[in-house]
């Protein structure tokens, strides 16, 4: 029952979709839209999973002070104040929620990925190497499309421009549709072996 | 003294990593500080989304799906300010929803930013629906039920409390989805559930990482134009004749990509001359 359950509730919910896709007739649409409202529910729940369970290890961190405990002990504090506001005061605009995350959440996440700019020119300087004819050619598209895709680039040489949009939609286009096509090839086989039960690792376990 | 010069170049090839931070850091600062500023080439996905909105009557309707976080802020925020500048400056009717829980703030900032400018009222130009969890599925479900899918703005307000929200049922109602996406779900989910299914027109700007991804959606025609990063947020703004931070970025970004371009010479020109001493 344990695993025959599941496979029945994919096979017919999976169905459901697909046949709704083809056969917009409200006798199949109208169970279709009830389903996917209860998709909607239940990956919402997801999120009160995900919060309860990042709070009690985090606790738990903190109880044992074990390594590096201060930062679990900063991120119950920070889940506990906007969660704690959102709901008491409102998220609406230039209330202390929004102030919050305006002016701290937005800065912080902003300057984790800027960091990125020092990693990839570090990087490009200390890895970037012409070792064979193949990296060789990348290293010499890399450089063609960051020329043209800045201003500067343009005005170094007028063809940056119209070379980088070659790259982009000949050879790029070229492999990119190649990788698609296999990869929806490859998500209609794991759909079709879902819903018919012969693959179970969703479920877990053995 | 031509070994006297390898020395040289072999002791620049092993540089403390933070001398090349700082120069990075030179490059971002000084231009951005010196508000410099570069006209461009617009490319032919970033005039195809224009033209697209353009020709949108006024007074139609657009969904703007905010599916970004502050992360990728640097390049999109630049895309949302002005694709909500030339959709406020054509009078129409903006509905935003978001799939991303960092969406929705970051939207209406930029509301915030240019409602007062051209004259527009929340509920009346333009509403922020907030953020449904559920991805592909919450897509399905406005294309067809968007009340049962937003029963509540982004406030709290209800649907049935919205005035431009009444001539509104579902995605049909909506001429044209304007995605500001940082990756899933995004602009690729939007066309893959929406484009075709309900033929509706999708268009909207992605990071430029994400860029080369979305370039088969263009020439299948299944998006009408594509803003890949700040260079795509710059040359909206140009064509906008809003110019603003897309713009004043791209100056920096031009120099960090000469600097990293520079690096790859050096280090590959010493990396040849290393190999051919040891032989």
């Amino acid at each position: 029952m344990k695993n025959e359950v599941p496979v029945v509730v994919a096979f017919f919910t999976g169905m459901l979709m697909v046949v709704s896709l083809f056969i917009p007739h409200p006798v199949v649409s109208t169970p279709a839209s009830v389903v996917r409202q209860w998709a909607i529910i239940i990956t919402a729940f997801a999120y009160v999973l995900g919060v309860a369970n990042i709070a009690r290890i985090s606790l738990h961190n903190v109880k044992r002070r074990q390594r590096d405990w201060q930062y679990k002990a900063a991120l119950v504090f920070a889940l506990a104040t906007m969660a704690t506001i959102g709901i008491a005061l409102g998220i609406e605009s230039g209330g202390v929620f929004d102030w919050i995350y305006l002016n701290m959440y937005v800065p912080m996440q902003a300057t984790m990925f800027s960091l990125l700019a020092f990693y990839i020119a570090s990087a490009a300087y200390r890895a970037f190497r012409a070792r064979s004819p193949e990296a060789t050619f990348l290293l010499v598209t890399a450089a063609i499309v960051m020329l043209g895709r800045v201003p500067i680039g343009e005005k170094i040489w007028s063809g940056f421009p119209g070379l980088t949009e070659w790259i982009m939609e000949v050879p790029n286009m070229a492999a990119k549709r190649g990788i698609m096509i296999g990869a929806a090839l490859g998500a209609i086989s794991t759909g079709l072996k879902m819903i018919l039960g012969l693959e179970r690792s969703y479920l877990g376990g053995d | 003294m031509a070994k006297a010069s390898a020395g040289i170049l072999f002791k620049f090839s092993r540089i403390d990593r933070r001398y090349i931070y700082l120069i990075i850091l030179i490059c971002v600062i000084v231009p951005l500080v010196a508000g410099v500023r570069m006209e461009m080439s617009v490319t032919a996905p970033v005039e195809g989304l224009y033209e697209a909105i353009d020709n949108l009557k006024p007074g139609s309707y657009v969904w703007l799906a905010a599916d970004y976080d502050p992360g990728s802020m640097p390049e999109l925020y630049p895309m949302n300010v002005a694709l909500v500048e030339h959709l406020f400056s054509r009078d129409i009717k903006i509905i935003c929803g978001a799939l991303w829980p960092p969406g929705p703030p970051l939207a209406q900032r930029v509301f915030n930013e240019l409602a007062p400018k051209y004259g527009k009222r929340y509920g009346i130009d333009y509403v922020n629906l907030g953020f449904k969890e559920g991805r592909e599925a919450v897509m399905v479900s406005i294309a067809e039920d968007m009340k049962a899918t937003f029963p509540r703005d982004f406030f709290g307000t209800p649907w049935d409390s919205i005035p431009m929200l009444q001539a509104i049922s579902n995605l049909g109602d909506v001429k044209m989805i304007v995605c500001v996406s940082a990756g899933y779900p995004g602009i690729k989910e939007w066309v893959q559930q929406i484009a075709t299914r309900y033929r509706i027109s999708i268009g909207g700007g992605v990071t430029a990482v994400s860029g080369p991804e979305m370039y088969p959606y263009i020439q299948s025609g299944q998006l009408v134009g594509l803003l890949a990063g700040m260079k795509g947020a710059a040359e909206y703004e140009q064509m906008v004749g809003k110019p603003g931070l897309g713009l004043s970025g791209m100056v920096a970004q031009s120099y960090v990509h000469i600097m990293v371009v520079v690096f790859i010479a050096f280090a590959n020109l010493v990396f040849f001359l290393e190999k051919r001493s040891k032989r």
